[in-house]
């Protein structure tokens, strides 16, 4: 019998990644707040808060590594927010060390192949090392004698807050506020947010008054530096009411203390008689009522992306069904049975409407914004730019951007790699921009934004930019290219040297550019994404990387084109047009076919010729031209017949062929017939940069 | 039929508990399970009880478990209704606390769905007497 719990075991993984990247984000804005001088003590405690529940949960789920990192980890966080340790950049390192422990954790829970156990351990020695945990003390226990009423519905850890401020001379505060029931979590997090600038709100307590059935009051106490009037009016409004909480009667000394009063007198005012709790009751709705009202409390849904994969197969399906009612009402006027014909055909209008409708919705649902794997980025910086003693500035624009949620955990790699990249090898060593009277601080923008169907990403730096020069000695030297034919290479080719295997910008790869992955695989990588990266650089100014990538992987408009006597489908989004091809208007230059359009040079592909599929049949007919294009870079696919448009479904090609470039994948075309999708990235790439493969090809083509 | 309120603000403790309840055990089955995700929640769905049985974790931000305890205690609505504390760590103080503001039970994580279920049939058992 499988456990029952298996199910909560996966809901326990996705929980465990949330928080912890909860706790990469407040570490970031520790790091920030430890720049500016600026100290937040709400971060520390929404740190501690975060691994206490992952501790929690890693107890109940039986994730034994996880329970022992979360355990020490919380007695640092713990003896930070007590101020028994100082908050320093280099304890920092070790709590974001901490975070990248927890995603090698995480992993080895889900895959026993996996061996995190050494990490951690290595992790508990910095801890150690830091100093905390062997000072743990839970000492003073000494009985806080605040109104009881007020302690008894404390927990253990909201006391202990209370504790920490008193003994740390903070002044105390009730806030009263009323709020209305049905936005309260929002209106909450405003007052919280406003607050967090003034000290530590230690528990919300209702108090039972309520001036309407919609609203509900609360007793807020704040914990603050700041004097009453100041209080007044950074959080004064019409539904607050603040008082403070007289000091004398909450100091340290232990039996010393007289409750206090203001204290008391709101514990007084705590619900006491039923009839206060009657506004919040809608009636005696039970059953079908009640659950119909429960309903719109829980907006959100968790749904395996792979289940949307599944909807959207079927609606690429129906698809089908949608082209194959056109092509029936089509025939039926042609042979004469016009109105049934119109008929059907005002259906197949409807059902075209709900079925993109349909395809938007799904679509929707998968989109996430950037932002997500922006966040895992800026940690990386800041980890990067210690590691190589390099201030670097990382501002980012766009993280609300929209993409395919498959699309953006595979961006991951592929950007960390370029973010390194810029670091290691773009900017310059402090000392050598103070030379070139640079700012100290180097800067990486990281600029998203959607295009047309396409979503746009903009690694920036203000670096040295690409040293062409270097690149193609290297180039030949590693023969990648041979010496003759480097005068020869655009300004545009010679950047794309970067993405050849095998290739290292620099004499000495440095310590981090010699780790992961290289930029060909890099470009690899986002080419299986179906985009392409353009790369801009100026000598002394920096260098910009473009990534171009398509909003999602789902489902694609194709034009379906036949090549000797084949039917292929390109994907639309990197159509830009089609129009009759006329071979007298074709040049060569530098081996290449190319042709003018509106005062343009367009390269020119034969694809008969590339895919190896000519049909002698096909010869002397009127023949078409699809200009593709991928970012800045455009080509002209010479076809020989077009279909039209077409929602298609791109299935993955089966193992044995996922290597072969130029292909996207397959794609079913309704007719029991099975179309290869063609990848315009690849293509492009693998005719304008001229790579060994089509060079082969087109010496194959031209004997 | 028995309604049980779960209040917890981890949505992973949540499927949990329920999975915990809802596996193959005769009394529970019947059971209608309605989740809270906060305390607030917790106060907006009570009127629409009342419940059989609510399980709350303590430790919550803003509303705690603790708070909501007192909060049903003091209501004529709820006058019937066991409540369940549960908590991340065994603390001796939220225990005494819990049961002193009028909770029927505690369990501290981590727990079995064993144990989790023992509670809560003895607790239910106690409602229907």
């Amino acid at each position: 019998m499988t456990d029952p719990t298996d199910k909560a075991r996966e809901e326990f993984f996705s929980e465990a990644q949330e928080i912890i990247e909860t706790l990469s984000k407040n570490l970031l804005a520790l790091d920030a707040s430890l720049r500016e001088e600026f100290s937040d003590p709400g971060l520390v405690n929404e740190a501690f808060r975060a691994v206490h529940t992952l501790k929690g949960l890693a107890g109940l789920f039986g994730a034994a590594s996880m329970g022992m990192l979360s355990h020490r980890l919380e007695d640092v966080l713990d003896a930070l927010r007590l101020g028994r340790i100082e908050l320093t950049p280099s304890i920092l390192d070790v709590l974001f060390q901490a975070v990248e422990v927890y995603g090698k954790v995480l992993a080895a829970e889900k895959d026993p192949e996996e061996d995190a156990a050494p990490l951690v351990e290595a992790m508990l020695v910095e801890f150690e090392r830091i100093g905390a945990g062997a000072t743990r003390d839970q000492s003073p226990t000494a009985e806080y004698d605040l109104d009881p009423g007020l302690l008894a519905v404390l927990t253990e850890y909201e006391e202990h807050r209370l504790r920490t401020n008193i003994e740390n001379k903070m002044r105390l505060y009730r806030l009263r506020v009323q709020f209305d029931l049905a936005t309260i979590d929002k209106a909450l997090e405003e007052m919280k947010e406003r607050a967090k600038r003034h000290g530590e709100i230690i528990t919300y307590l209702p108090t039972g008054e309520t001036a309407s059935v919609d609203s509900i009051e609360l007793d807020l106490l704040l914990a603050s530096q700041d004097d009453l009037a100041m209080l007044i009016g950074a959080l004064g409004a019409d539904n607050v009411v603040i008082e403070e909480i007289n000091r004398r009667n909450a100091t340290v000394m232990p039996g010393t203390i007289k409750p206090a009063p203001m204290l008391r007198s709101r514990a007084t005012s705590l619900p006491g008689k039923d009839e206060e709790l009657q506004p919040l009751r809608m009636g005696d709705d039970t059953g079908l009522e009640a659950s119909g009202s429960l309903k719109s409390l829980t907006q959100t849904v968790r749904v395996d992306i792979h289940k949307l994969d599944h909807l959207m197969n079927i609606v690429g399906e129906l698809a089908i069904v949608r082209g194959a009612l056109a092509s029936i009402s089509e025939r039926l006027r042609e042979e004469g049975q016009r109105q049934l014909g119109a008929e059907l055909q005002r259906l197949h209008r409807s059902f075209d409407r709900r079925l993109s409708e349909m395809q938007d919705g799904i679509l929707e649902v998968r989109m996430v914004p950037l932002g997500q794997v922006f966040d895992r980025l800026a940690r990386v910086v800041r980890q990067i730019s210690r590691e190589l003693s390099k201030e670097i500035r990382l501002v980012i624009t766009g993280a609300d951007t929209e993409i395919d949620k498959l699309i953006v955990e595979e961006l991951s790699d592929p950007l960390m790699h370029m973010i390194r990249n810029a670091i290691d090898h773009g900017i310059e060593s402090i000392q050598r921009r103070q030379e070139v009277g640079k700012p100290d601080a180097g800067t990486i923008a990281l600029n998203a934004f959607q295009k047309g169907n396409h979503v746009m990403i903009e690694i920036e730096d203000d670096g040295r930019g690409i040293d062409e020069q270097a690149l193609i000695e290297r180039a030949i030297k590693s023969r990648k290219i041979a010496s003759s034919d480097a005068k020869e290479l655009s300004r545009e080719e010679v950047l794309n040297l970067i993405f050849l295997p095998g290739l290292s910008t620099r004499e000495e790869a440095g310590d981090l550019s010699g780790r992961g992955v290289g930029m060909d695989i890099v470009k690899t990588n986002i080419s299986k994404l179906g985009g392409v990266i353009d790369v801009h650089s100026e000598a002394g100014i920096g260098t910009k990387m473009t990534i171009t990538l398509p909003i999602t992987l789902a489902i694609v408009s194709a034009l379906l084109i036949r090549v000797g006597g084949q039917v292929f489908a390109v994907p639309l989004s990197s159509v830009s047009e089609a129009l009759a091809f006329d071979a007298s208007g074709v040049h060569v230059v530098d081996g290449r076919e190319v042709m003018t359009l509106r005062g343009a040079t367009l390269p020119l592909c034969r694809l008969d010729r590339l895919l190896r599929v000519q049909d002698p049949a096909a010869a002397g007919m009127r023949r078409f031209v699809v200009v593709a294009s991928m970012g800045t870079r455009r080509l002209g696919l010479i076809v020989d017949h077009l279909y039209g448009q077409q929602d298609i479904v791109i299935k993955p090609l089966g193992r044995s062929l996922a290597d072969v470039r130029g292909f996207a994948g397959a794609t079913d075309l309704g007719d029991q017939h099975v179309g290869l999708v063609l990848d315009v990235g690849a293509l492009i790439e693998e005719v304008l940069t001229g790579s060994e493969l089509s060079r082969e090809r087109k010496m194959y083509a031209d004997g | 039929m028995s309604r049980i309120l779960l209040v917890e603000d981890s949505f992973s403790m949540r499927a949990f508990v329920r999975s915990a309840l809802e596996s193959g055990d005769t009394l529970f089955t019947g059971v209608e399970v309605v989740e809270a995700s906060s305390g607030f929640d917790a106060l907006r769905l009570l009127p629409r009880g009342p419940y059989d049985l609510v399980i709350t974790d303590i430790n919550m931000p803003d509303i705690n478990g603790l708070e909501l305890v007192r909060f049903i205690r003091k209501s004529d609505q709820h006058k019937n209704t066991k409540v369940l504390l549960i908590s991340t760590q065994s603390s001796e103080k939220d225990r005494e606390r819990g049961m002193s503001l009028g909770a029927d039970a505690y369990l501290a994580k981590p727990f079995s769905p064993e144990s989790l279920r023992e509670e809560a049939r003895l607790l239910l058992a106690r409602v229907t007497e």
